[in-house]
């Protein structure tokens, strides 16, 4: 599925947060929304899940106006938020039946769509659990587990790998990664850790709210002439 | 979407709530002790004070227990709704409100069932309350206790709303503390929840008339009547007017103008 958005600015008040912002995702791509704190890139999810107005500009999904057909646009869309959005006192399946049924899908089909994406993640001798049980990493993978079982086109996540080891935040990447590959899902995540974006991502650079690099990682660094993304990234926004 | 979209949805959410009520059964259960209270010793010590005269829906002289316990009963809806409507807006639901707004289905309908679900537990709540009422001979009549659901479900959804809207729109109230103290101390005391308002009309006649004017006292009264088989129009014609117009303003405080807490990654 496409995405596109056009020209996108928001303010808090007098505050502007987002200054016209463009971009288009490639169907079936990772895309990594990269940022220091405060850059804007949770406005922007905001905006793609509707929890925020548009203010000006569109979001166009599979060419339907988030605007003017917001419920079709949702349905297409999975989101994995920056803080745990699980009922910890719940099991894990209880709380992918939630979801589901927040959907629209029957107890039937969202059992069956919940015990594949669990089995899939490696968690559905888990599913009976509650999720208080569960580390970070693990509750991180039955969020996206949840998100897709709806199954969208576009998974967002906003800096998922918040509050993770390294080794759970390595985990997370490359399943993230292989659900582009096997079922052409398209993903933005979020992150202010270069370290997470490979040079071959698609990267988008935000910066107070300005959109300043847009393109594949070694493709950037070759045109501001920087060794790595982490350079390019110091350059482009002052930031380590 | 269609009306199984609907269905599956209002299953859902009120399969969570009852989840979510049986994992903290502990805290319900002491939820109990405040009204129960009021029944036992806040009434016993009263009763030598207050005369209660034979008023409708009563058809002989009663004891205070018996009068203010329709009065409790809209204690435990006022007190879980208005909680239940602060932690859906505030810290540790805030999680939760997000995933129920990414729900395509439209938002008032999102947000009316999450009332209606909450509300449900509540009205569990009442009915335990009432049973152990007995206890101290409050007694309405055996068909009572199922004729006074419509009036406990209504009571239960206007209040939530009520608490809804206050949680959107009203920063400063953001605490617990703060919505006791400016709102439900003073939708209880001035109600007809602790004495019939003619008393409060011989008091003071300025306050019967905010007494009059505060719905919950309506509420009451339309759970005190219909606890006792009796028909009070007016009670349900506020309440229901209230419910709908309140609900009204509590969901448009949801549209994506307005969800500028959930949209960002900290709450402002």
């Amino acid at each position: 599925m496409t995405i596109e958005a056009r020209n996108l600015s928001f303010r808090y008040g007098d505050k502007p947060v987002l200054k016209e912002v463009s971009f288009a995702l490639t169907s079936g791509g990772f895309h990594a929304l990269l940022g220091p704190n405060g850059a804007g890139k949770s406005t922007l999810f905001g905006l793609l899940t509707r929890l925020l107005a548009l203010q000006q500009g569109d979001i166009l999904m599979a060419g339907q106006s988030l605007k003017k057909q917001p419920a079709e646009a949702m349905r297409k869309i999975g989101v994995v938020f920056q803080q745990n959005a699980l009922d910890l006192d719940l099991t894990v399946r209880q709380n992918l039946l939630y979801h589901a049924a927040l959907h629209g899908l029957s107890r039937k089909q969202a059992r069956t769509r919940g015990d594949r994406e669990l089995e899939r993640f490696a968690l559905l001798e888990r599913a009976n659990e509650p999720v208080r049980k569960l580390n970070g990493g693990h509750r991180r993978r039955v969020e996206i587990a949840r998100a897709l079982l709806h199954e969208p086109s576009l998974l967002l996540l906003d800096e998922p790998t918040v509050g993770l080891d390294v080794a759970s935040r390595r985990g997370l990447s490359d399943h993230v990664r292989m659900l582009c590959d096997a079922d052409g899902l398209t993903v933005l995540w979020a992150t202010h850790l270069i370290e997470e974006v490979r040079p071959e991502d698609r990267v988008l650079i935000l910066h107070e709210g300005k959109l300043l690099a847009d393109g594949a990682g070694h493709d950037i660094c070759e045109a501001e002439g920087t060794r790595d993304l982490a350079e390019t990234f110091h350059t482009l926004t002052g930031a380590g | 979407m269609k009306a199984a979209h609907y269905w599956h949805c209002f299953v859902g959410i009120q399969t969570r709530e009852w989840l979510r009520f049986w994992q903290q059964r502990t805290r319900f259960a002491s939820a109990l002790v405040r009204p129960l209270l009021w029944l036992v010793v806040f009434a016993a010590g009263f009763r030598a004070v207050l005369g209660i005269s034979i008023i409708p829906p009563y058809q002989t002289y009663i004891t205070y227990e018996t009068y203010i316990a329709p009065g409790l009963c809209g204690m435990i809806i006022l007190f879980n709704s208005m909680q239940g409507a602060l932690s859906m807006v505030y810290d540790r639901e805030l999680g939760s409100m997000r995933v129920l707004l990414m729900s395509p289905l439209p938002r008032p309908f999102l947000l009316v069932t999450k009332l209606l679900a909450m509300g449900v537990v509540s009205v569990g709540q009442v009915y335990v309350f009432l049973l152990l009422a007995l206890l101290v001979d409050v007694e309405p009549p055996l068909w009572g206790y199922l004729a006074v659901l419509p009036a406990l479900i209504l009571t239960s959804l206007m209040l939530g709303a009520l608490g809804l809207l206050i949680a959107t729109w009203i920063k400063q109230l953001e605490n617990f503390a703060g919505v006791m103290n400016f709102v439900i101390f003073p939708m209880f005391f001035m109600s007809s929840a602790l004495y019939p308002l003619w008393r409060m009309n011989e008091a003071s006649p300025w306050l019967y008339w905010i007494c009059q004017f505060n719905p919950f006292t309506h509420a009451v009264e339309a759970i005190r009547f219909s606890l006792y088989l009796e028909w009070n129009p007016m009670a349900f014609g506020i309440t229901a007017t209230v419910t709908v117009i309140l609900s009204l303003l509590a969901t448009a405080g949801f549209r994506p103008q307005r969800t500028k807490i959930l949209g960002t990654s900290t709450p402002a």
